[in-house]
């Protein structure tokens, strides 16, 4: 399964190879980074069938995580891919915007990478 | 040769001899040409010596020597016949013509001596008038300037107190002024805290996931020592120590941005310090970003950085720099988001309008210039002179104090010895230039 992630924080990248140090190693998840939203499209648009899932942050300037999530359901990638959006613990405004886009699933920052993993093994 | 209005010291004698005198007179005319006459004339001219003798050596006298003058020969004459009358009167007789005729001269000499005398001190009273007007003008002067005095005084009381309101007010007016900047470093703080706490967030994520992973990667390490693959437990020892240098990263992330929390509220103590001003920009760009957003969830802009590595630390009072810079920043989000929201939603095929703020920072001899600029709606031509003026601002009532500017201003120019220069252009934007001489 190849998960692409998107936040403007550099180490995110770091942070999640260590979280997932097993699964990379066994070949179970790869992982792809991007640290904007317009990085995250271009990834898309060259790799369109690898990514089954995007994990993005919602607090990025220039694109939004949330322009980023309507461009992708707007584009009909084949297959689908699945959206997890992050959004700050108690938005409740990006949480309705995200599901009004057609958001498929959120995770509060901070990221518990323990919940994480359990919702990856149900994607799968 | 009766003398009055002289010393009382005088008055009694002088009495006493003018009776004497007259008495001798009177005395000299009922006894005439007897022989006690003769005495008595005599006694009149032991009288008259004495007279003459006063006059010429009393300081009390002085005035009256011009008129002893006047009748001394016609006294010398009366003596000089008086002696030859005791000596020999029948010389007297002979002579008799010449002293009459000398009489006659003295008398001529007395009348023309007391005419001078009399005209002098019709002179004297002149200028003694004349003095005395003066003497009055004086002291109508004097009286005039005493009332003046008393006028000036008055009004030096008036002043004084005047002043001394003046003074009060001058220190209510810089209480308020201090109160105002306080104010308005709040207002920018309550603007930051939201970004604050998204950028200490953000940090504090990663000292506590790096440090999760560093426990769990210590476990591994140590099942690795005793299953005795060293090389694998080496190189999770590589990555324990990669996590660290993270966490002191984040640390350290978390630390300076509360420390720049704290100077942006505390007062400057107005030091310069070796500042790196990329990095104060670079904080400054993002604390603000991140509050607008908190503030304005739908907020969004492309933040450009252009920093020159070439600077270094330049010596600045960071809180005050930090402060302009955050300044100028908001506004350039502010000029950007407002731009966005008066555009018509648009359309696949319209050109996005895409909110830019770029922050750049360079270079140039032995200045050093910091660009923040927008392509927001730009300052109307109009308003162009006013926006420096305290108090001015095109924010609704209420959002903005109108003294961001006007501060920064201050704080350019007069703390740091620079320049705060703007370039608009009407629906393109506007270019803030700070230059500092380094």
């Amino acid at each position: 399964m190849k998960v692409l992630v998107v936040d403007d924080e550099q180490d995110v990248k770091v942070l999640f190879e260590q979280r997932f140090r097993k699964e990379i190693k066994n070949h179970e998840i790869e992982f792809a980074f991007a640290f904007s939203g317009e990085e995250a499209l271009s990834y898309l648009n060259q790799h369109a069938h690898e990514a089954v899932l995007i994990l993005s942050d919602i607090n990025m300037p220039g694109m939004s995580g949330l322009e980023l999530l309507e461009q992708i359901k707007q584009k009909h990638y084949t297959p689908p891919p699945v959206v997890m959006m992050i959004t700050a613990y108690g938005d409740a405004e990006n949480y309705n915007t995200a599901k009004r886009l057609g958001a498929d699933d959120f995770l509060t920052k901070p990221v518990d990478f323990t919940l994480l993993k359990e919702k990856l093994k149900t994607v799968h | 040769m009766e003398k009055t209005g002289l010393l009382p010291k005088w008055n009694r004698h002088i009495a006493f001899a003018t009776g004497v005198f007259i008495s001798m007179i009177v005395l000299s005319v009922v006894f005439k040409n007897k022989q006690p006459a003769l005495v008595f004339t005599w006694i009149n001219h032991a009288l008259m010596l004495a007279l003459i003798y006063l006059a010429f050596t009393q300081k009390d006298f002085r005035a009256a020597k011009p008129t002893v003058y006047a009748f001394l020969p016609l006294i010398s004459i009366s003596f000089i016949e008086d002696v030859f009358k005791l000596i020999n009167p029948s010389i007297e007789r002979n002579w008799s013509n010449y002293f009459d005729l000398a009489e006659l001269f003295a008398l001529i000499w007395m009348g023309a001596m007391l005419y001078v005398n009399h005209r002098q001190r019709k002179q004297l009273e002149k200028e003694r008038l004349k003095v005395e007007e003066k003497e009055k003008e004086f002291r109508i002067t004097e009286k005039i300037k005493a009332e003046l005095e008393i006028q000036v005084k008055e009004r030096t009381a008036e002043l004084t107190k005047q002043k001394e309101e003046l003074q009060h007010a001058l220190h209510e007016l810089k209480s308020t002024q201090s109160q105002l900047i306080q104010s308005e470093k709040m207002a920018s703080l309550g603007e930051l805290t939201a970004g604050i706490a998204h950028e200490i967030q953000n940090p504090l994520n990663f000292v506590n996931n790096f440090s999760e992973i560093n426990t769990e990667l210590i476990d591994e390490m140590q099942e690795e020592i005793d299953k005795g693959n060293m090389d694998e437990a080496k190189s999770i020892a590589n990555a324990i120590k990669e996590n660290e240098q993270k966490i002191i990263f984040h640390g350290k992330r978390a630390d300076s941005i509360v420390k720049g929390m704290l100077s942006h509220s505390r007062s400057s103590n107005g030091q310069k310090e070796p500042t790196d001003i990329n990095a104060l920009a670079d904080e400054y760009l993002r604390l603000a970003f991140h509050g607008l957003r908190a503030k304005d969830k739908t907020f969004n802009a492309t933040m450009k950085t252009d920093f020159d590595e070439k600077i270094g630390k330049i010596n600045i009072i960071p809180q005050d720099m930090g402060r302009v810079i955050l300044n100028l920043i908001t506004n350039a989000f502010y000029a950007v988001t407002e731009k966005k929201n008066s555009l018509p939603v648009t359309t696949d095929h319209a050109p996005k309008y895409e909110p830019t703020v770029s922050v750049s920072t360079k270079k140039i001899n032995n200045k050093v210039e910091i660009t923040i600029k927008d392509n927001g709606n730009g300052i109307p031509q109009r308003i162009m002179d006013k926006i420096f003026q305290p108090f001015f601002t095109t924010k609704p009532t209420g959002q903005g104090t109108g003294l961001g500017l006007s501060m920064s201003y201050d704080i350019i120019t007069k703390a740091h010895g620079g320049e705060l220069k703007v370039t608009t252009k009407e629906n393109e934007g506007a270019t803030f230039i700070i230059s500092l001489p380094v």
